[in-house]
């Protein structure tokens, strides 16, 4: 279970961290511990996975990744571990996850593909299709985004 | 979505984004640690991070939590919308707190977004009012059954 402290902790890292010399002094007063304590819990946190890591996010688009396809491919069901590991190895990919059919979508693995351009991407996808033997897949590009924002959990 | 970069990223921001990007370090004083792997001042790393995220090159710094392994629940929802309704649809969807991603896509699944809740329960019933909006067709709810890789990482 998720204690309270560790709830506050979330809840002040979720979103912007402030940006000083100091960070986690300056949030550890404000949650009302130590410091130490406060770099103790975040390393229990990530210990557990429930943490994946303090970092930064980028805008890709103004770092000059400006085209991303959502690619989801036709995996026979004994080939998804294999398929699913190449394509993670990909450092193009940032995203792969396997994910369930419907008689409307028989697309079972997703790989989130990144480029500076649609030709790129879909180059990446080639490349992919070409390393696991898988054919049958369709790249969806978005073509406005309504959402982006980090989850705020407490 | 092709937006034009107008922020020319130096040699320095560059090493700088490249190792932030794996991690931001736990560390009493973070810039310092970062300097010494960039091979510059604490003051030019803090000022660099600054600088970026004022950009909006940068998004946010902060923590990344498996949602999951907090307690949530979370899907993709790939849905059909009637496009005169598209719009409508997607700005009632995003008004969600637990829809943290939601783009229009070039397929006759028109909006996919991802939902994060509470519980299963208030997933489904959130999923079953969506089903009732005007205008939308039908929703797949496509939770990950197995995650391969989650790494967003930017070589530049």
């Amino acid at each position: 279970m998720i204690s309270d402290l560790d709830k506050k902790i979330v809840s002040y890292f979720q979103g912007d961290i402030p940006l000083t010399l100091t960070p986690y002094e300056d949030l550890a007063r404000e949650i009302g511990i130590t410091e130490e304590e406060l770099l103790d819990r975040l390393a229990a946190l990530e210990t557990k996975g429930v943490l994946r890591r303090v970092g930064a996010l980028l805008a890709h688009y103004r770092a000059g990744y400006s085209s991303n396809g959502m690619c989801a491919w036709r995996v026979p069901l004994d080939r998804v571990e294999e398929a699913g590991r190449i394509m993670a190895s990909f450092p193009q990919a940032s995203h792969v996850y396997q994910r369930p059919v419907y008689s409307d979508w028989p697309f079972n693995l997703f790989s989130m593909l990144h480029g500076t351009n649609r030709e790129e991407v879909e180059g990446v996808a080639r490349e992919m299709s070409k390393r696991t033997g898988i054919s049958d897949y369709t790249i969806l590009y978005s073509t406005r985004e309504f959402k982006k924002a980090g989850m705020r959990y407490y | 979505m092709a937006v034009e970069r107008e922020y020319e990223l130096s040699p320095l921001d560059r090493i700088i984004l490249n190792l932030i990007q794996k991690e931001f370090p736990l560390h009493h004083r973070p810039f310092q640690a970062l300097a010494e792997l960039a091979g510059c001042t604490e003051e030019e790393a803090l000022e660099s991070v600054k600088a970026l995220r004022e950009k909006g090159i940068i998004r946010r710094v902060g923590a990344v939590f498996d949602s999951q392994k907090l307690g949530f629940v979370s899907t993709l929802v790939a849905l059909q919308a009637v496009p005169e309704k598209l719009e409508e649809i997607a700005v009632r969807v995003s008004a969600l707190a637990g829809v943290t991603h939601n783009y229009q896509r070039d397929h006759a699944f028109n909006l996919w977004f991802t939902l994060t809740c509470q519980t299963q329960e208030e997933l489904f019933r959130t999923l079953a009012e969506m089903e009732t909006l005007p205008g939308v067709v039908k929703l797949r709810s496509l939770p990950a059954l197995r995650l391969f890789k989650i790494g967003v990482y930017f070589k530049l």
